[in-house]
Formats: structure tokens, C-alpha cells, sequence
């Protein structure tokens, strides 16, 4: 297992490298100029030189990347062209926000997509089970930003339970060790913080979770459904056992092994949605940082920001196998 | 009058009495303000946004004041200056007994290292011991775009209390200039401390301290106790400058009383915020320009009556009241009205389209025939001059097919359309852009963007030796109602000629809560929080 592990982790790096590649080609061969958007309508040509200049960008494509590279290499992301700070600082301001959100938001998907699809399953074609997919139909096709400000008007504006965006109330004070507000308001045993902290997250982390909760509940259904069919479930059957004990210990954990590839991929997919969720509630995160940073030609940033996301990508598919093997003990990692 | 009038007209004005003693400005409270988005950085010489400014606006202060509402220059931190005879020697006496937040004096090696360092080669003198200017980490985007490298000469602390800046040209903006953000005096000592970590943890002598910045969410700034200016403000306790994207969203947490300001506003909830009793409407027409100029490098548009076509095609009121959603008034000149030097007898552009076809048969082109399909560049982004460029583009299109000039909309992504646009290329025969005003100077508009034969960096590149010489004088003559006559005369030259179509001067709407007491939009477009309280 370590072994794989290791091997794994050495693959990484040729990854990210072709990542990086890839990433680097794109941005400069896509029209733009960060130097333009910096000065916007008061650019002069004298400005625009220095700029250039100061940010390298007057140097041929290749001395820009061996530039990025041997600055990577030393472990420095390098600096952002409009913050002119470390990406690494920016990053780590952002990402804690983004991966608090994106996990509660999992959470909630994994939690009632798969209790939505083993009902479905073992119910099938009932009202539950037509309702429950019709459901997911339309999560699946609900535009996030729609959704969010429906819930807004609704649980803010109308009833007044859950605050309107952001991540924590003025006035609320939070001692932040780690930028994880939950987990710091533990830390510090502020309950209050806590409290508020959990209030701010409820709303964007349901809008963020309505996508992966469909795909969820739908790979469920259809996994549950396949595994019910097996031999070796009419055995149980047959041997008198309970329903439950029969869909949970010998269905379930069969059925899973899909459904856990599926929640691998949604991570990926919430990285995404928290562009859209991010904005509409004003979530200090990564995902409008990184849209921003599209939107300036913040080349640093989108370098910097994307690797540090395909690294995560890479883990959590690595986390993924090394699951597989715990849930099902014919699959060996080699 | 019976008795009973007289008690109720009594009480009356003692009510009235009342409210008036309850105006006085009373201290304490946490003030909100909403914004489209985070700050980019707080060190003044090297922002170029107003999310940045904004803070910069209330932390630091600069030699010279713009005063309220206005672009008028009052003292600063310098409570006078003189002008030499020649206007090349500027004396600022500074303000005595002023404190920066990190407890160090402000004087006059302050002000020479603040704006020295900005220069190319510093050449400084400070008084005493000084400090070390450290080397550039990268140019100073608005000293160099303002091209102050080619204004100042040296920066001399004559004594505590008196800085000398002499200049290598008559520069009469020099002053207005010396009270934007970029001139903001910093603590030099909190600077030096960590000068990669200052625009993280600005020091400076304004009316609120910085106390932290949580990125993409908010910037926190409290009352600053030793503030110099006793005569009014600060008041609130807590400044607290809160990034909500999404326009709807923030004016929903205005609505619900979560903050108390809300920036740019969705043009449809104006009027609900106006229907709202607990809501106040902040107004200020904003000094800027949004222009429709021509490629004036291409033989087409040498020709004045086919310029002049194109200006009375287009129906710029049916613009500003659709596309403007009314948030803005039809500009006849390209500077804001509010602005001194603005000439008032320029009658502006009717829309008339029969004087269009009349100047498009007499530039050779009846009905359009033998005109070539032009093409007119549209922003693809909102700009604080205009909502929305595409959708004025094809209203000016259809315009200008009613005349009988073929046209089609260009439009690149912002970065692009700002670099193509510079190279005045033969694609490009109309294009919109607009601007923004700096410091109240006319000179900040009308030279910058159409004195072409003064800088390649002009966008509109209009070649007129006459207006060049006018720029000139402008720029050479002291006295502001001289100016004021050459300012005049450049905008009707610029009318005459048909050198650009001004399109609109947006207004800026600004809704706050009933509770925000003493608001002021400024035309620099400056947030001012010194003497805001809260009710």
C-alpha cells in the first residue's frame, strides 16, 4: 500500500508539470494584456512599457516559463501581477473558504443522494422513487445562481433565518488560526462564532450541493439497482434476512464502490460551482479569485491557482483508490 | 388663534428645535459599507483602483485637500503653500502637531520620502538624518501615467515643516494633482519597517486607522483617536468595507439593514430604493465622459462634414434614458458641467437627422452612396461612463442606418479592445471609450484624451495645432479664470471640428440607510467617511 502510494505521489509531478505546461500555452496565446486592464483607459505608452518590462512579459514565451519553472522548483509560486503579493499568500488566504465550503456541500450530497438513491432503489418505480429522480432531474439542470438568490428571498428576506451572504456577521468576532471558521470557532470554543459561522454556510452550501446531490442519488439508484439483481442478494433473501439487514451489509457496500468514483469526481465539480455559488454570497473564496484573476489576465494567479487545484484534484483521485480498496477487498492497489 | 393652536404651534417648535439639536454628530457606532469587490492593494503610490482608494481615501491624507463636493483645493497636511513668479517653485508649510497611527510625527522628511520614492531617480533632500529610499519593487502606475517624472525636478525638506518641490516645467494641474491618491503621505518609519508587507498594513495620518483585512470579504478601519482636526470628525468607531459582488445581493443586504451604504446599485433597484421609507438616495452627477470618437488616422475621417453626419444621426437622449436607465445626462462637451472651464454656449449636437443627410451629401456621400459599411468599436465591459457599450453600440447603428450609413459593431475582450484601439488601426473607424476624471482639472480631460499631437498615447489621436497650442497655454498660464478662457475655447474648437461626439456623464446613486448622517458622494469619486455618523 505505501508503495502505491509513493508511486502515486511521483506521478504527481510529471502532472502538474504538463498542467502547468498546458495552462502556461493557453493563457499567453489567448488575446489579452494585463498590462492594458492594470491601466485600463489611462494607459500610456511610457506605463505600459515599464509594466511590461517590470513583469517580464517583454521576454520571449520560453524565458517566461524557465523563469516560472525555476521559481516553482524553489517552492515559490511567484507573485500576483495585480496584488503584487505572493500567490502562496493569496492562496492560502482563499483556500480554506473554498474546501469548508466545497466539504459541507459534499457532505449534503453524499449524505441525501445516497439515502435518496437506496430508496429509490429498494422502492422502485413507487411515487417516492418518481419523485425522488424527478427531483434530481431538475437539480441537475438548476442554474446555481437562480437558485441561490430564490434562496435568498426566501430564507432571508421573507423569513429572516439565515443570514444574506458572507461567511461571518459584523460585529461577531473570530479568533482565525487555521481560516477554517469551524473548525477555529472549535478550536477557540466560541460558540457564538459557531453558531453563526454554521448559520452563514447553510445557504451556499445547499446551493452549491443541488448538482452533486442529483449525480449522486442517480449513480446510487442505478448502482443499488444493479446489485439488488445479483445472485447472491436472492440467497440472502432466500436465508430469511431482514430487508434492511440485506440492503445495507450486503448490497450497499457493493454498490458503493461507483458511487465513491462518482463523489471523487464532484469535488471537481463543486471547485467549479463555487465560481458562480462564491459570488452570489460573497464567499471569500478561491473560485471568484480565480475568476477574477481570468478576467484581469492575472497570469501569476491562474498559473499558481491551477496547480495548486490539479494537486488537489490529483490527491483526492489517489484518496479515491485508496478507498476503493478499503470497501471492497477484491480490488488491490498495485 | 385659540389656545389650543397657540400649545399645538408651541410644541411644534419645540419639536422642531428638537430635531435640529438631535442633527449635532454624536460619536460611536460600526458603519458598513457595501462594494462590488476586495481592494487590491492600500499602499496610494502604487493603486490604480477605486476599491483601493477608497481605504486609501480615509487612512492617509495628502498635502492638498479636495473640498466637500467638490475639486475646490483646500489645505491638507500643508496648511498653505506659495507659488513662485515663474510657477516652477512650489513652498508647502505643513501642518504642525500631526501624528501618524503608528504614534511617529508627520514632517516634512515624511513628505519627501512619500512622493520620492516614487520618482525615477529620487532627487531628494531631507532634513536631518532622512531615510534611505529603497529601490522601486515596480513602477508607480499613476505617478508615471501621470507623467510626473517629466513635472518634477526635486523634492527638498527645507526645514520640519517646509517641503520645496521644483519643477522642470510649468504644470499648473501640479497643485489639483498633489491632492489625489497617489500623492498620500505615508509613515515612512512603518514603511521601512516591511516594505513588501506596508500595502497589507497601511500607516497613515487620516481620520481612521487600519486594524485588518480578510481578503475578498472586508477591510476594517477604526476611529483614530489622535486625529489632528478637532473641528469635526471622526465619529463612527468602526469603518468596515464589506466585497459583495453581486449587485442584486448587496442591495438586498441594504434592504435588510445589514450594511449601511450600497455602491452601484443595480440600475432597476433605484427605484425601489427610492420607494423605501427607510432608505436615502445619495446623488452625484460623477466627473467622467463616455465619447464616440473617430479613427482620425484614416482619410475617411479627415472629412468634417461626414464627422459631423455621424454626430447628428445619433440619438444620444433615447441613449441615456434607455441604456442610462436615466442614470446620467447627454454631455454636449467632454468635460462634466460641474467642472470649471465648462462652456455653457456650446450648443452640442441636436439629433437631426435630415441636417445628418444634408451634412453626408455635402461630405460627398448622398444617402450613404459610396460610403463604404463602417465599423464601430463597442466596450465589451461596464464602465463608470457607461453601462453598457454594446447595447449603445447597435442603438447607434440603427441610428446611423436611418441616415444611410452602413455600420457594424466591433467588440474585442477589454484587454484587447484597450491595446487595439491605441494602434488606431485601419479596421476601426468609430470606437466608444470614455473617462474618468482625476483631480478636477479640465486639463485632466481635455488634454489628456485630445491633444494628439501631444503624446502616441492619446486615444483619439486628433491632430489640431491650434487645440495643441491651447493645451499649452493651459497648462503654462496660473490663473484659473485665464485657464478657464483657454478651456473654453478648446471645447468649442472641439464642437467646431467635430473632433469626438460626447455621448453622457453618468450619475452615480448611492443608497444608504436613513440612519447615515452627513454622506457626501464626491466627484473624484473618493469614498469620505471623516465626518459620517450614525443616527
Amino acid at each position: 500500500m505505501l508503495a502505491y502510494i509513493t508511486r502515486r505521489v511521483l506521478i504527481l509531478i510529471p502532472t502538474l508539470l504538463g498542467v502547468s505546461v498546458l495552462v502556461f500555452l493557453m493563457l499567453h496565446l489567448t488575446p489579452g494584456d494585463p498590462a492594458e486592464l492594470l491601466l485600463g483607459e489611462r494607459a500610456t505608452d511610457s506605463a505600459l512599457h515599464e509594466i511590461r518590462k517590470h513583469l517580464g512579459l517583454d521576454k520571449p514565451l520560453h524565458v517566461q516559463y524557465g523563469m516560472f519553472l525555476k521559481r516553482l522548483l524553489k517552492g515559490d509560486l511567484g507573485e500576483t501581477i495585480w496584488t503584487r503579493q505572493k500567490v502562496w499568500y493569496e492562496v492560502k488566504q482563499r483556500f480554506p473558504a473554498t474546501i469548508e465550503l466545497s466539504i459541507v456541500a459534499l457532505g449534503i450530497s453524499c449524505f441525501f443522494g445516497i439515502l435518496f438513491g437506496i430508496v429509490s432503489a429498494t422502492r422502485q418505480y413507487s411515487v417516492f422513487d418518481y419523485l425522488s429522480m424527478v427531483g434530481a432531474l431538475v437539480g441537475v439542470s438548476m442554474p446555481i445562481f437562480w437558485l441561490g438568490l430564490v434562496f435568498m428571498l426566501i430564507f432571508s428576506l421573507e423569513l429572516g433565518w439565515l443570514p444574506l451572504s458572507g461567511r461571518l456577521s459584523i460585529g461577531i468576532e473570530l479568533q482565525t488560526i487555521t481560516n477554517f471558521y469551524i473548525l477555529d470557532a472549535l478550536l477557540t470554543r466560541n460558540w457564538a462564532a459557531l453558531r453563526d459561522v454554521l448559520w452563514h454556510i447553510i445557504m451556499p452550501a445547499v446551493t452549491l450541493s443541488t448538482i452533486p446531490t442529483a449525480i449522486v442519488a442517480r449513480m446510487t439508484r442505478s448502482s443499488m439497482l444493479e446489485v439488488l439483481r445479483q445472485d447472491y442478494i436472492k440467497t440472502a433473501k432466500a436465508k430469511g434476512l431482514s430487508g434492511f439487514t440485506v440492503t445495507f451489509k450486503h448490497a450497499f457496500r457493493n454498490a458503493l464502490i461507483p458511487v465513491v468514483t462518482t463523489i471523487g469526481l464532484q469535488f471537481g465539480v463543486l471547485l467549479g460551482g463555487a465560481i458562480l455559488t462564491e459570488t452570489i454570497f460573497a464567499w471569500p473564496g478561491v473560485g471568484k479569485w480565480m475568476y477574477d484573476a481570468v478576467m484581469q489576465r492575472d497570469y501569476m494567479v491562474i498559473q499558481g491557482g491551477t496547480l495548486f487545484i490539479a494537486a488537489i484534484f490529483v490527491v483526492i483521485n489517489l484518496m479515491v483508490d485508496v478507498l476503493y480498496a478499503v470497501i471492497n477487498p477484491r480490488i488491490s492497489v498495485k | 388663534m385659540s389656545k389650543r393652536l397657540w400649545i399645538g404651534v408651541a410644541v411644534l417648535v419645540l419639536l422642531t428645535a428638537g430635531a435640529a439639536l438631535a442633527e449635532t454628530p454624536k460619536k460611536g457606532g460600526t458603519l458598513v459599507f457595501g462594494r462590488g469587490g476586495d481592494s487590491v492593494g492600500l499602499d496610494p503610490a502604487y493603486e490604480t483602483d477605486g476599491n483601493s482608494f477608497m481605504i486609501c481615501d480615509n487612512v492617509f491624507e495628502a498635502l492638498v485637500a479636495y473640498a466637500d463636493e467638490s475639486t475646490v483645493l483646500e489645505p491638507g497636511l500643508a496648511e498653505s503653500w506659495e507659488i513662485s513668479d515663474d510657477g516652477k517653485t512650489y513652498t508647502f508649510h505643513l501642518r504642525k502637531g500631526v501624528k501618524f497611527h503608528d504614534g511617529t510625527d508627520f514632517d516634512a522628511n515624511a513628505v519627501v520620502f512619500s512622493i520620492g520614492r516614487m520618482m525615477k531617480t529620487p532627487n531628494v533632500k531631507f532634513v536631518g538624518e532622512g531615510f534611505k529610499i529603497p529601490a522601486q519593487e515596480r513602477p508607480p502606475e499613476y505617478w508615471v501615467s501621470m507623467e510626473m517624472d517629466d513635472t518634477v525636478e526635486s523634492i527638498e525638506a527645507v526645514d520640519p515643516h517646509t517641503v520645496v518641490f521644483k519643477l522642470k516645467r510649468l504644470e499648473a494641474p501640479f497643485l489639483a494633482n498633489m491632492g489625489m491618491d497617489f500623492a498620500d503621505i505615508i509613515s515612512p518609519t512603518a514603511f521601512l519597517k516591511n516594505p513588501q508587507e506596508f500595502l497589507r498594513n497601511p500607516v497613515g495620518t487620516g481620520p481612521f486607522k487600519f486594524v485588518n483585512w480578510v481578503k475578498d470579504d472586508r477591510i476594517t478601519l477604526e476611529r483614530f483617536d489622535d486625529y489632528w482636526d478637532k473641528t469635526g470628525g471622526p465619529y463612527l468607531d468602526k469603518l468596515v468595507f464589506r466585497a459583495i459582488p453581486e449587485n442584486s445581493v448587496r442591495f438586498l443586504e441594504l434592504k435588510t439593514g445589514n450594511i449601511n451604504i450600497c455602491q452601484f446599485p443595480n440600475p432597476a433597484d433605484i427605484p425601489l430604493a427610492k420607494s423605501d421609507p427607510n432608505l436615502v438616495l445619495a446623488v452625484q452627477p460623477g466627473m467622467n465622459i463616455g465619447y464616440l470618437s473617430f479613427n482620425h488616422t484614416k482619410p475617411l475621417w479627415q472629412n468634417v462634414h461626414l464627422r459631423r453626419a455621424v454626430a447628428h444621426a445619433i440619438n444620444r437622449t433615447a441613449i441615456v434614458d434607455n441604456i442610462y436607465q436615466g442614470l446620467g445626462q447627454v454631455a454636449k462637451n467632454p468635460i462634466p458641467p460641474t467642472m470649471w472651464g465648462y462652456n455653457e454656449a456650446v450648443p452640442g449636437f441636436a439629433y437631426d437627422p435630415e441636417l445628418a443627410k444634408q451634412e453626408l451629401e455635402k461630405a460627398g456621400y448622398p444617402e450613404g452612396k459610396g460610403l463604404p459599411e463602417i465599423t464601430l468599436w463597442s466596450m465589451p465591459v461596464p464602465r463608470p461612463y457607461n453601462p453598457e457599450g454594446l447595447k449603445v453600440g447597435v442603438a447607434m447603428i440603427s441610428d446611423l442606418a436611418k441616415v444611410g450609413i452602413q455600420a457594424r459593431i466591433v467588440s474585442y475582450d477589454w484587454g484587447t479592445y484597450l491595446k487595439r484601439q491605441r494602434e488606431q488601426p485601419e479596421d476601426m473607424d468609430l470606437f466608444q471609450l470614455g473617462w474618468t476624471g482625476d483631480n478636477g482639472d479640465p486639463d485632466n480631460f481635455l488634454a489628456v484624451l485630445f491633444d494628439g499631437l501631444a503624446s502616441s498615447s492619446v486615444r483619439t489621436q486628433w491632430k489640431n495645432e491650434e487645440y495643441h497650442q491651447l493645451m499649452l497655454a493651459g497648462k503654462q498660464t496660473i490663473d484659473q479664470d485665464k485657464r478657464a478662457e483657454i478651456y473654453k475655447k478648446a471645447q468649442q474648437l472641439i464642437y467646431d471640428e467635430v473632433a469626438t461626439i460626447s455621448i453622457a456623464h453618468s450619475t452615480v446613486i448611492w443608497p444608504h440607510t436613513k440612519n447615515v448622517m452627513n454622506f457626501k458622494l464626491h466627484p473624484t469619486a473618493s469614498v469620505r467617511m471623516k465626518n459620517v455618523w450614525l443616527k
